[in-house]
């Protein structure tokens, strides 16, 4: 079951950039974040940020516009009927997963990028909290 | 371990978190009139060239990191394939990993395809991941590599653009290296001339440059061979001292002598294992 409600879609396309730090209390946490400040909130803190966050996303969207123009309609939605058929069996948010059958269907089993060398999500050393992650999931935050 | 409140999990990559607190450490160093420590940099001459049989790429070997030389002998010169090798200039760590990453992209590519890669695919590998990060990675490349359709040569710029010609320089010696380059550059040249070209750019690049220095390293690939030539040529040796200052005992007469023993008495043994579990 992965239904998203319209909120979190927004999210991960305007992302901004206070919104994690909310404790579920709805006050900015000043020890993590610092002060706030409008330009803090609207302005990214490097000028990456917010396309190395949406690169993913972009990406595919880009190989679907793309095959899209060259195959025909049925290819992107056969492509993306692979991508929910594969989401739909993964694991409960908050638990790891080797994301197998979602890196061959997007060909980054064959491939070695920064996201594998740095910042691996296995030594992570913050836990994702089950109850808010669920919430999102199901777009009930 | 603490709880952080994520709607999402976390992914692997870059990390912008600390961007905005070290924005204002920065700003206040300044003000207290510290200097933020400068990456280590490789202030280079790369250079390289198409020849009869194949490509040479030539590099010096200091790395500086601001106005000190942190390594007189480092390698600039990176393996991507067994066919093809790549000079890189600008911020060291970045190149090392870029071209690290690229290598195993490359490596992986070619267990898919079957065949040995080509130099144009290192290429475009390259030029996308720079341009993904819009230049904030500073390396700037100069591939080369023997392929199935020949010798080919690359440059690549920080940002994420390249060019394919026959003979390119980068680095902070760049404009003294291409100006050998310029006045002795013939297509189809044989092996020992091309190399004392290289050789006579990247010398032009460290005699006339501050950020270039010590040996020159040479990479020779021809269609199935590669002679990684380090050092090709030490231009600037260490200087050897000429006077020894080490005095032979008795130069200085000896006066008196006491000699006093220090008596120690053993209080105890006491054995303990090593634990090498």
């Amino acid at each position: 079951m992965n239904t998203r409600g319209l909120r979190s879609q927004l999210k991960d396309s305007v992302p901004v950039a206070g919104v994690g730090s909310y404790v579920s209390y709805g006050v900015q946490d000043t020890l993590r974040t610092g002060f706030t400040s409008v330009k803090n909130e609207i302005l990214p803190g490097h000028p990456l940020e917010l396309s190395e966050k949406n690169f993913q996303v972009n990406q595919e969207k880009m190989t679907l516009a793309t095959v899209r123009n060259i195959q025909g309609l049925h290819a992107p939605l056969k492509l993306q009927m692979e991508f929910r058929a594969a989401r739909q069996i993964q694991r409960l948010p908050f638990l790891t997963s080797s994301n197998l059958a979602l890196d061959t269907l997007r060909g980054s089993d064959e491939s070695i990028g920064f996201e594998d060398v740095l910042n691996d999500p296995a030594q992570s050393e913050m836990m994702g909290e089950p109850h808010m992650m669920m919430e999102y999931q199901l777009g009930l935050l | 371990m603490a709880t952080l409140s994520v709607s999402r999990a976390q992914c692997g990559g870059f990390s912008f978190e600390n961007c905005k607190r070290n924005a204002v450490l920065e700003a206040d160093a300044t003000k207290l009139g510290y200097a933020v420590p400068a990456a280590r940099k490789t202030g280079t001459t790369i250079c390289g060239i198409v020849f009869k049989d194949g490509i040479i790429l030539g590099a010096d070997t200091r790395a500086t990191e601001g106005m000190i030389v942190a390594d007189k002998n480092c390698s600039k010169i990176h393996y991507i394939a067994p066919n093809i090798y790549c000079c890189g200039a600008g911020t060291a760590a970045d190149t090392e990993m870029t071209t690290q990453i690229i290598s195993s992209n490359l490596e992986l590519h070619a267990l898919s395809t079957g065949r040995l890669p080509r130099v144009a695919t290192a290429n475009r590998m390259l030029k996308q991941m720079l341009f993904r990060y819009q230049g904030h990675i500073g390396a700037a490349l100069v591939l080369g590599g023997v392929d199935c359709v020949g010798p080919r040569l690359y440059c690549i710029y920080p940002h994420g653009s390249t060019d394919d010609l026959p003979y390119v320089t980068m680095g902070s010696g760049s404009l003294a290296a291409m100006a050998v380059f310029e006045s002795r550059y013939k297509i189809n040249m044989e092996l020992d001339e091309a190399k004392k070209l290289v050789r006579d750019a990247i010398a032009g690049g460290i005699f006339n440059d501050l950020g270039s220095g010590s040996n020159i390293d040479l990479c020779v690939i021809t269609k199935g061979n590669v002679d990684y030539i380090r050092p090709h040529d030490e231009a600037n040796k260490k200087g050897v001292r000429t006077g020894d200052y080490k005095y032979k005992k008795g130069t200085t007469a000896v006066l008196t002598t006491l000699v006093t023993p220090l008596h120690l008495e053993t209080v105890g043994e006491h054995i303990q294992t090593m634990d090498t579990s």
